[in-house]
């Protein structure tokens, strides 16, 4: 029983990540931008972040720097796209494969660095109830803060005129360009946006998930990243629970490795990746849904003098 | 601004793009060593000899702290060696997969007399490239197949992995041991079988619990595979993956492991129990020679161990008792002598077959081509590559 609560706590953890990347991901889908360059800003991010608290000794410095990093970068691409209105695809693809040589090249200096002592995190009191315990309250504060997050996407997104706007750039940058909105500003806010919650993931892996700099070490979860925001039809909720998803089958089924299950660990190894393609696909089967929630500019350059 | 100035913006900055891309490449490497400029014909009296052009192929990131980074660092012992008669290259994150071929028939092509191709997946790509270039000299690490200008080398990283296995048994207190493993092939069914052949010498009640991530090298899925071996009873952890992130993983649980392939106790020095290292110098060195002096032959097998000064059991950690390190050294000293073998039977597999008959030693054919678990392990071998 226990082994389940810690199987959840697990969970967890391994979902921050991906939700963060891939919320970053979906502030920039709903104003139309598809950044395939996840991957490059989360392992910059990463190297700053780590090469940050290896010289200053603090996690907040740490995560500071990689959310700086990763609005840097995003800044960047977003210039490109929204002004210089280059394909999206190609510039996010380099964007990725720049950020994954300039880390792996800054990093080369920082291979056998460590941190000081990770302190375990938990909760006061929440953290002595007997299951629940072990399995919710025992996480680093960045978990709850992505769980917050999510909910204050969705309250911006949905409830507020800001978050309207947003959408609305979504959905047909010629109307709100043609009602007054700057567009091209909306934009580039949401670029910068989500360039930061990458940044932001990306630290968290190399500052509390595997406290260490190897290069390539996020190793394609910016594309899986990438990959959920679109499974979960763009809806906050929903991409949470992807990312949870993911995060928990690829645990569990490492689990059930260790338990010595008599499943080929290939088959196991290929579930996440199923389970999620499934489960995602299943409540996003209405196409009315899809319609309704797909940004219908994404990946369309916007001209505001035609 | 106007389409026109838009036109000449992008094209600026498009060529600023390609030239830093071409600058910092596509998460690949290249770094030629300086060479020992040759004397041009016309001026020095007398004309010293063209560097020996040495190349390398790596798996994974020189940054890699473990398997890469070993091969690397034989790379500048290498270099210290010979000086400025040989220049030596280097290319990282070479896939394993007709990529390799490429790059392999890219080095051969820019004068490299000999070649190191350090993953087993460089194999075939190796074996095409021998056939077509024959004035090279080809070395496969890990592999089995060989050519007229092709051998293989290997080192026996089960007598590390048994090492470690010693001290494991004696140092467990919930008998349950934990493997992150990454591929299965022999090797590492090698490595998993010697580590609980050493653990069940100074322990018989123990258990081994293997999780396969089906990579060489990924640190946050090494780092979960711990994390789900821990939650899974286990308090020692080994692995055959290429990162610390398994020893790192231990060490914020509160549980101990091994450093595998270079010396990782810098990275987790709670944790640290002993790093089982390969030093891959002396081969290096050995082959080199061999080119310089023209005894360089094709088609053999090279697989060192303890004996030849590849393998070792390093930094042992100071609460491992004085017995043990007494036990290891003991170990250490029959394998460089020869009478101490690991693989001598009775040894059963987890289905109760026996695999090595009683006082029988196996050979290295037996153990190239070795498919299963010993009696200890849990679970069923995975049809891996």
């Amino acid at each position: 029983m226990d082994s389940y609560a810690l199987l959840l706590a697990a969970t967890l953890n391994a979902g921050t990540v991906l939700a963060l990347a891939s919320l970053g991901l979906l502030v920039n889908e709903k104003v139309g931008i598809v950044n395939l360059g996840a991957e490059g800003m989360m392992l910059c991010a990463a190297i700053a972040g780590f090469a940050t608290a290896v010289h200053t000794g603090s996690d907040v410095m740490g995560f500071s720097v990689g959310i700086l990093v990763g609005a840097l970068l995003a800044a960047v691409f977003g210039v490109l796209v929204i002004w210089l209105n280059t394909n999206q695809f190609a510039t996010g693809l380099a964007l990725s494969l720049f950020g994954t040589g300039l880390s792996a090249f800054v990093g080369t200096a920082y291979v056998q660095e460590k941190l000081v002592d990770r302190a375990s995190f938990a909760i006061p009191y929440l953290s002595d109830i007997p299951w629940l315990g072990v399995a919710l309250f025992r996480q680093h504060p960045l978990v709850y803060i992505t769980m917050a997050l999510t909910g204050a996407m969705i309250w911006f997104m949905y409830k507020t005129r800001a978050g309207l706007v947003l959408r609305s750039v979504g959905e047909s940058p010629e109307s709100a360009h043609a009602l007054g909105y700057p567009v091209r500003f909306i934009r580039l806010g949401a670029v910068v946006a989500g360039g930061a919650l990458c940044g932001l993931a990306g630290a968290y892996i190399s500052l509390i998930y595997t406290p260490l700099w190897a290069e390539g070490m996020v190793a394609g979860k910016g594309w899986i990243a990438l990959a959920l925001t679109t499974f979960a039809t763009w809806r906050p909720g929903r991409v949470l629970l992807g990312a949870y998803l993911f995060g928990g089958v690829t645990m569990l089924q490492l689990h059930l490795q260790a338990l010595g299950v008599q499943i080929p660990s290939q088959l196991l190894n290929s579930l996440p990746y199923v389970a999620t393609v499934v489960v995602l696909a299943v409540i996003s089967r209405n196409p009315q849904w899809i319609r309704i929630n797909m940004p219908a500019s994404i990946g369309k350059p916007f001209y505001p003098g035609s | 601004m106007t389409d026109l100035q838009k036109r000449s913006l992008l094209k600026i900055a498009a060529l600023t793009a390609v030239a830093s891309a071409a600058l910092v490449g596509c998460g690949k490497k290249e770094e030629p060593a300086p060479v020992a400029a040759p004397a041009p014909a016309a001026s020095a009296p007398a004309p010293k000899p063209e560097p020996l052009k040495i190349a390398f192929a790596y798996v994974g990131p020189v940054g890699d702290g473990g398997w890469t980074f070993a091969h690397d660092n034989a790379r500048k012992a290498l270099e210290k060696e010979f000086g400025d008669k040989i220049s030596t290259s280097f290319v990282e994150n070479v896939p394993e997969s007709a990529d390799a071929e490429r790059v392999i028939r890219d080095m051969a092509s820019q004068g490299n007399k000999l070649i190191f191709g350090t993953t087993f997946g460089y194999m075939d790509p190796m074996l095409k490239v021998a056939a077509d270039t024959k004035g090279v000299y080809f070395e496969h690490a890990t592999g089995y197949k060989q050519s007229e200008n092709m051998r293989t080398y290997d080192t026996r990283t089960y007598e590390g992995a048994y090492m470690a296995g010693v001290i494991a048994g004696k140092m467990t207190k919930s008998n349950v041991l934990g493997v992150v493993a990454s591929v299965a092939i022999p090797e590492v069914l090698r490595n998993i079988n010697a580590f609980t052949l050493g653990a069940q010498s100074s322990n018989a009640k123990i258990k081994t619990k293997v999780v396969w991530i089906g990579e060489w090298f990924n640190p946050p899925k090494e780092t979960e595979a711990a994390t789900s071996l821990i939650n899974g009873g286990a308090d020692i952890l080994f692995q055959n993956t290429d990162s610390p992130a398994v020893l790192k993983t231990a060490q914020e649980k509160g549980k101990r492991a091994f450093g595998w392939d270079s010396d990782m106790s810098a990275y987790a020095p709670k944790a640290h129990l002993a790093s089982s290292a390969i030093n891959w110098a002396p081969y290096y060195i050995k082959a080199t020679h061999e080119v310089m002096d023209g005894t360089w032959k094709g088609g053999g097998n090279s697989w060192w161990g303890v004996k030849e000064g590849a393998i070792d059991l390093v930094s042992i950690a100071d609460d491992v008792p004085a017995e043990t390190k007494a036990k290891i050294d003991e170990v250490k000293a029959g394998l460089k002598d020869g009478s101490f073998a690991i693989w001598k039977g009775p040894i059963v597999d987890n289905t109760g077959k026996v695999q090595i008959k009683k006082d029988e030693v196996a050979d290295d054919k037996f153990l190239g081509g070795l498919g299963f678990y010993v009696k200890g392990v849990e679970g069923k071998v995975p049809n891996g590559k």
